[in-house]
């Protein structure tokens, strides 16, 4: 039995003001297992992924990482070192649009304190995992980048500190299809060799099947689907039903 | 008007010094208050409305009158000069704390969220990644005072804190226009010198973003 890398307990979410996001989620993701996690725009997936960085904080119940209690962090230092430990990607690439694209990949070594020489090695080994060029990339701006590198330059960063758990929303989400196929089948690379706990935010089933370990389903808020990967072509739940057949309808050309 | 220049020209240095000296002291002020206080209020939203009015409200009062206002006020009526840097800084205030503000808040919240996943303290959020990319706004905000500052100073003349506005004003009362260009001209100049230069420097501080 593999140890427990993020888990929710009965999280609800409801914003100051609004409607109720999330209603008592609970989940555990094994340690070095791929989660990814579909739903409509506004089902609360990225709202539940943002927890486990601490970027939103539940209005009930407990998020864990590594049976650590996170919601709960008060302290500034705790929050600080808690982020640290946990990789983060988004669609738009979160690039610093001041910075060059060593010091992005670095940046996260930088708040480390890490020494020079150090940061340097590491951004090459990074950006060389991702699939990019240390010397011809050190000095550029991202908008000099197109959109596929700046997408593996956010994941290098996203790795520069080796985390335990890499959080993923709608990476590829902006990119067209054969860059998008090419990021997947890089970051499918990578995930067998680094063993981390990912959690990956989409609304692609194929994307979801490619590189997941299980399914889980939101809508309104709920989980209405749990599976692992490979039984999801077979599942009999509507949910499950729905998405494989919208999948199915694409692949009729 | 070549010859007022040169029966003025020891005069006219000595003006355009003391114009400079008030309006970089009131500049410096403003943007010491301006730049914190700026940065204040978009962590603490909702003050940014009532202060910023207050300082919209300052903008509002003309000149002379504000000059004339602050005259019977205790430390300041004793001396001209303190009271017309005093008068400035409310003037200059304005544009900084309004850009300072809106050019941290037009800074992406994709990019503010990063940086707190990043574990950025709110401390390190400011300096790495706010004040860069709102570097741009913030000095056009402050190259607006400044151009402001240059031509309100001038006012200044007229409560004796002296200043390029003395030449305008002893022209306007001896109905001598040369005079009042030998005043006008180098205030004129001094405006622009300082858009050119501070339009430059933001220039400089502009993020390509794409």
């Amino acid at each position: 039995m593999p140890t427990t890398g993020v888990e929710f307990a009965k999280v609800s979410y409801t914003p100051e003001g609004g409607h109720l996001i999330l209603r008592e989620i609970s989940l555990a993701l094994a340690a070095g297992t791929t989660t990814a996690l579909l739903g409509r725009s506004g089902s609360g997936k990225t709202t539940l992924l943002r927890m486990v960085n601490g970027l939103v904080t539940p209005t009930s119940g407990q998020v864990k990482v590594h049976d650590k209690v996170v919601n709960s962090v008060r302290s500034t230092e705790e929050l600080v070192s808690l982020r640290r430990s946990i990789g983060y990607v988004i669609q738009e690439t979160g690039l610093f649009p001041h910075m060059t694209i060593e010091r992005n990949t670095a940046l996260a070594m930088e708040l480390e304190g890490r020494p020079k020489d150090e940061r340097e090695r590491r951004t090459r080994e990074v950006l060389e995992q991702a699939g990019l060029n240390f010397d011809a990339l050190r000095t550029r701006y991202p908008w000099q980048l197109s959109g596929g590198q700046k997408q593996r330059v956010g994941l290098a960063r996203a790795l520069s500190l080796d985390p335990a758990v890499l959080l993923m929303d709608e990476p590829f989400g902006a990119l067209d299809p054969l860059t998008r196929a090419e990021m997947q089948n890089m970051l499918k690379q990578l995930l067998v060799n680094l063993n981390k706990t990912v959690l990956l935010v989409t609304h692609d089933l194929g994307e979801a099947l490619f590189l997941a370990d299980r399914i889980v389903i939101l809508a309104e808020g709920q989980v209405v689907a749990d599976l692992p990967a490979r039984e999801v072509l077979e599942s009999p739940n509507p949910h499950v039903k729905d998405y494989v057949s919208a999948v199915r309808r694409q692949m009729v050309i | 008007m070549i010859e007022i220049f040169k029966r003025h020209g020891w005069e006219i240095g000595r003006l355009t010094f003391e114009h400079l000296w008030l309006t970089v002291s009131a500049m410096l002020f403003a943007a010491l208050i301006g730049l914190p206080l700026g940065v204040f209020l978009t962590r603490k939203k909702g003050w940014a409305k009532p202060v910023i009015g207050l300082a919209n409200v300052i903008q509002t009062v003309p000149s002379l009158a504000l000059f004339g206002l602050l005259l019977p006020v205790p430390l300041l009526g004793d001396n001209a000069a303190r009271l017309a840097i005093v008068a400035l800084t409310g003037y200059a205030l304005l544009p900084i704390l309004r850009n300072t503000y809106a050019g941290i808040g037009s800074v992406s919240p994709e990019l503010t969220s990063v940086a707190d996943a990043l574990g950025m303290t709110d401390w390190q959020r400011l300096w790495k990644v706010e004040l860069p990319l709102a570097g741009s706004v913030i000095l056009a905000g402050v190259r607006t005072a400044t151009v402001i500052c240059v031509g309100v100073a001038t006012i200044a003349a007229a409560i004796g804190a002296g200043g390029l506005g003395e030449l305008i004003f002893r022209g306007v009362a001896s109905v001598d226009n040369g005079l009042v260009l030998a005043g006008a001209i180098p205030a004129a100049l001094l405006a622009l010198a300082a858009d050119a230069g501070l339009g430059w420097v933001e220039k400089r501080l502009a993020v390509r973003q794409r």
